[in-house]
């Protein structure tokens, strides 16, 4: 067997991991938040239990809004979210104050004699009302509740064109708000150092988004504040906001007190405070011209919650993305941001995809049944092609569309033709089981069987959203060591193993020279949030670009040594080489140092230009695709109200494979949280507030929730990547609740309109 | 006097600690830090260290628990020496360890399973693994650790 590897691997088996709440400063306090327990939405005329906190035993100081030196807002689009609360509430989440003491627990106890003076306004809880509501605002500056509005106009006026399809469908769905769930909650670690800098550390996805956080806060420049990775214990999208803006309370606690502060969050808090992925209401009509869709007019909501986040960034996704991966002639498309006073909502793994997919890979089966088509045959006649345009005006001529091979190899890996006989349509026919591999197994009567598949294709990285640029650094040490710098981030992914395993491949020596040295924002260019499913594509295309400019400044050193011309030279299997002569890499590295030249080599990638007209929805979107196709299984015990996914079959083309276990391990991670979405995750909202704050009601999928995969990837290099890889962490979670809903609908023989798709039991 | 084996070493328990949380008296007093905080009310299992070889979750444990016990983290899994158990290799090898946070629970609660059995099915050790949460994996590469640790037992 192959053993996988990682560079973390040994240290988080054996605990040695440091995870920011492992570490402690000397003389360390800690922060813990403080929340209005009365209010959702208010005018705030003041704060109560000020003093009666500052005087419980061990607290040091309480902090309020008044004591923030720079700016008490701040966000990365808008700078409409309060670090700590000015003169409303908003959310639930919002934090009102901030108490430090010697020990956690004293900050916990006086925390809770502090509350809000407050003037309750009415709850908008509802994004259709609060769009129409123009004397309710969440933002009064603002003008509107509404944050933005994504639009495509493609073709002529869609009613008309409606009216003259063969056959018109309407569909409504509903999704809710999904909790990202990583199990390390947000910690920080904060002191000022006595250069004057700012020294944090903690738990987040982002480490430059953090620190503009954190000096709008302190009111400094940059460069006074530096972040220094940790371990970070998941992101998925949510470990940017909110834990930049716990980095930066921690921070404004430790100026303010002098001493070093620890803020790590308790899960209650983590769920209370942290943002969601978007809640959308997605009202579909399609048109339908012979075989083909023809049409399609789309009007989404989005409920952003109370902060603007990067609410416009992810409905643009949806709208780029809004006819799923299809070619559609005519598409009139409205998506619409709105605020409520529900928890706000941003980045999650998947990113304003998931909604849609869910919706289009349900009603496109639905326009097969309708035309009495295979719906694989209606997806292959109207699925992106090679050299197809896309709705947004792109032509897909820049690398392989390998959709329907994607498609094709999934079918084929799950026997799908054939199980797909077996469905139950809702009547107990079927006699046969395909759980554990034994296909022949007979099983009991009561259980429904379904087998369901989902397709997509998504633009890879950040697209038109925002810049879109990162760097590596290649520090070539003079015995032939190699130190690794690359400015994206570790969430747990593994990013920090695919640069080394890169850098091995691109530059030709052993794996085991290479040390990654973390860097923090005080050394390596910004490079941008690791998001988007882009650390392997944005960070391995800037070490690819490192080592070209590494290889000709080896080469221009060495060439007299060797004997040849600068052109000459090669470096591979460790060994640096011309025609006639061949250094080992520890000689040409010291032959450098004799030269007295440095082994170093910075190299930057700047994703292709993309572009967007907000006017027409035309433009190309993203500078490169990837393609998809997921396949559950279900098993559903009807008198239960269990569905128990007893199959899953998922093939990706994420262009050239950097390493076949990680990718796999984002692949099966992905699936089973896009399943979760599904299928249980639920955070239970009652009136603005959240019920499900802890792993014991926000329910997640455990092992006995999932079956075993398979799992296999069509490999073609994207030319636009340096590296050739695309992205795989947003693509695997996407479709899997689209997936398994087709399941579902071919089990029980209906449908379901929103998730999570949550089965009462029968009575 | 109140005593108790932690990680292979004799350790006697003060009475002022008796009523700590154990996983509050491991981080905090210990410095045992590879016991992980994820929920602190006894479902994640990130907590989880052995006691008499039992898997439990510290979060829900008094140090009045481990009086007289054998105690396990995280920590004294491994050889005197530092050499990783055959388990934990397995995790490295299966690429079971995303971002780790659960992993240390992972690793125990395994450990407790496979002690009591043999030769367990996959889906035995899937039922074995249910309390315990994983947000990266999909779980599917820390059962194939979990088999391919099964021989070594």
């Amino acid at each position: 067997m192959k053993k996988a590897w990682r560079n973390d691997a040994y240290s988080k088996v054996t605990g040695r991991a440091q995870f920011t709440d492992d570490m402690k400063l000397q003389g360390m306090l800690h922060c813990v938040p403080v929340y209005s327990q009365k209010y959702i939405h208010c005018k705030i005329k003041g704060l109560t239990g000020l003093e009666e906190a500052a005087a419980i035993k061990g607290v040091v100081r309480v902090i309020t809004h008044k004591d923030i030196p720079g700016k008490a807002n701040f966000g990365q689009i808008v700078q409409d979210y309060f670090m700590l609360t000015v003169d409303r509430i908003r959310c639930e989440g919002d934090v009102i104050a901030l108490v430090v003491a010697e020990s956690r627990e004293q900050a916990i106890e006086a925390a809770t004699l502090i509350e809000v003076i407050g003037e309750e306004l009415p709850l908008l809880l509802d994004p259709q009302q609060a769009m129409a509501d123009e004397k309710n605002l969440i933002h009064p500056g603002k003008g509107s509740n509404i944050i933005n509005h994504h639009k495509i106009r493609r073709g002529g006026d869609i009613d008309t064109i409606l009216a003259d399809c063969d056959k018109v469908l309407q569909r409504s769905y509903y999704t809710g708000h999904v909790e990202h769930g990583y199990l390390e909650a947000e910690t920080a670690l904060c002191h000022e150092r006595p250069d004057g800098v700012m020294e944090v550390r903690g738990s987040m996805q982002h480490p430059f988004s953090t620190r503009r956080f954190v000096a709008s806060l302190l009111g400094c420049p940059l460069a006074d504040v530096e972040i220094v990775g940790n371990p970070t214990g998941g992101g998925f999208g949510g470990k940017d906001d909110t834990a930049a803006m716990v980095c930066a309370r921690a921070a404004l606690a430790a100026k303010l007190c002098g001493r070093p502060v620890k803020m790590t969050y308790k899960r209650e808090w983590s769920i209370r405070e942290s943002y969601k992925r978007h809640p959308y209401k997605l009202e579909y009509t399609i048109g339908l011209k012979g075989k083909m869709i023809h049409a399609v007019k789309v009007k989404m909501l989005a409920d952003g919650g109370a902060y603007t986040s990067v609410t416009p960034w992810v409905t643009w996704r949806s709208t780029v993305q809004c006819c799923g991966p299809y070619q559609v002639e005519n598409v009139h498309c409205d998506v619409y941001g709105v605020h409520t006073n529900n928890i706000f909502t941003g980045a999650m793994r998947g990113f304003g995809a998931p909604q849609v997919d869910f919706s289009v890979e349900q009603w496109v089966e639905d326009c097969a049944q309708a035309l009495d088509m295979d719906p694989l045959e209606f997806r292959r006649i109207n699925m992106v092609t090679q050299d197809c345009e896309t709705i947004t005006h792109q032509k897909l001529d820049n690398h392989i569309v390998s959709l329907e091979e994607v498609m094709d190899k999934a079918l084929e890996i799950s026997d799908y033709v054939n199980k797909s006989k077996q469905n139950s349509h809702g009547s107990f026919k079927s006699k046969q089981s395909f759980s554990s591999g034994k296909s022949d197994a007979p099983v009991a009567y009561d259980k429904l069987y379904g087998i369901g598949l989902a397709i997509s294709y998504r633009g890879c990285s950040l697209g038109a959203e925002g810049m879109d640029f990162c760097s590596a650094i290649i520090n070539c040490q003079f015995d032939g060591s190699i130190l690794l710098e690359v400015g994206i981030h570790e969430n747990g992914q593994g990013a920090e193993s695919a640069m080394i395993k890169l850098l091995q491949r691109e530059l030709g020596v052993k794996q085991d020279r290479i040390r990654y040295n973390r860097p923090s924002t005080s050394h390596i260019p910004d490079g941008g949030t690791t998001v988007a499913s882009r650390g392997t594509l944005m960070g391995g295309g800037a070490v690819v670009h490192a080592v070209e400019n590494l290889k000709k400044i080896i080469a221009s050193s060495v060439y007299e040594k060797l004997q040849c011309s600068v052109e000459e030279v090669k470096i591979d299997q460790d060994k640096v080489y011309g025609p006639r002569v061949t250094m080992s890499w520890e000689e040409a590295m010291h032959q450098m140092f004799l030269n007295s030249d440095y082994p170093y080599a910075f190299g930057v990638f700047q994703a292709p230009k993309v572009d967007w007209d907000e006017e027409t929805g035309r433009g190309n979107a993203y500078f490169t695709w990837g393609y998809s196709c997921q396949i559950a299984e279900v098993e559903v015990d009807l008198k239960q109200g269990k569905v128990q996914l007893i199959g899953v079959s998922a093939v990706h083309d994420a262009g050239k494979v950097v390493d076949m276990d990680m990718i796999k391990g984002q692949v099966y991670g992905g699936f089973t949280q896009g399943y979760g979405m599904g299928i249980m995750e639920d955070i239970g909202l009652k009136e603005g507030r959240i019920v499900h704050n802890n792993f014991n009601k926000y329910k997640i999928p455990r092992s006995t929730d999932m079956p075993d995969f398979k799992v296999e990837f069509i490999q073609n290099p994207d030319p636009n990547s340096p590296s050739g890889a695309k992205g795989i962490g947003e693509p695997a979670l996407e479709i899997a609740a689209a997936a398994t809903a087709n399941a579902l609908h071919n089990a029980l023989g209906k449908r379901f309109d929103h998730y999570p798709m949550i089965l009462e039991k029968e009575k | 006097m109140n005593k108790s084996m932690i990680n292979g070493k004799e350790m006697i328990l003060k009475q002022d600690d008796l009523e700590k949380k154990l996983i509050h008296f491991l981080r905090e007093d210990l410095n045992l830090t590879g016991t992980k905080n994820g929920c602190e009310i006894g479902v994640c299992g990130s907590c989880t260290v052995l006691l008499d070889n039992q898997a439990v979750k510290s979060c829900v444990k008094k140090v009045s628990h481990i009086v007289d016990k054998e105690l396990i983290t995280i920590e004294g899994l491994e050889g005197p020496q530092g050499e990783l158990h055959p388990l934990q290799q397995a995790f490295i090898d299966a690429g079971a360890i995303q971002c780790g946070f659960c992993t240390p629970g992972m690793v125990l609660s395994s450990h407790a399973f496979l002690l009591k059995n043999k030769n367990p099915s996959r889906e035995d050790m899937r039922r074995a693994l249910k309390g315990y949460l994983c947000r990266c994996t999909g779980y599917q590469q820390i059962v194939d650790a979990v088999e391919l640790a099964a021989k070594s037992y």
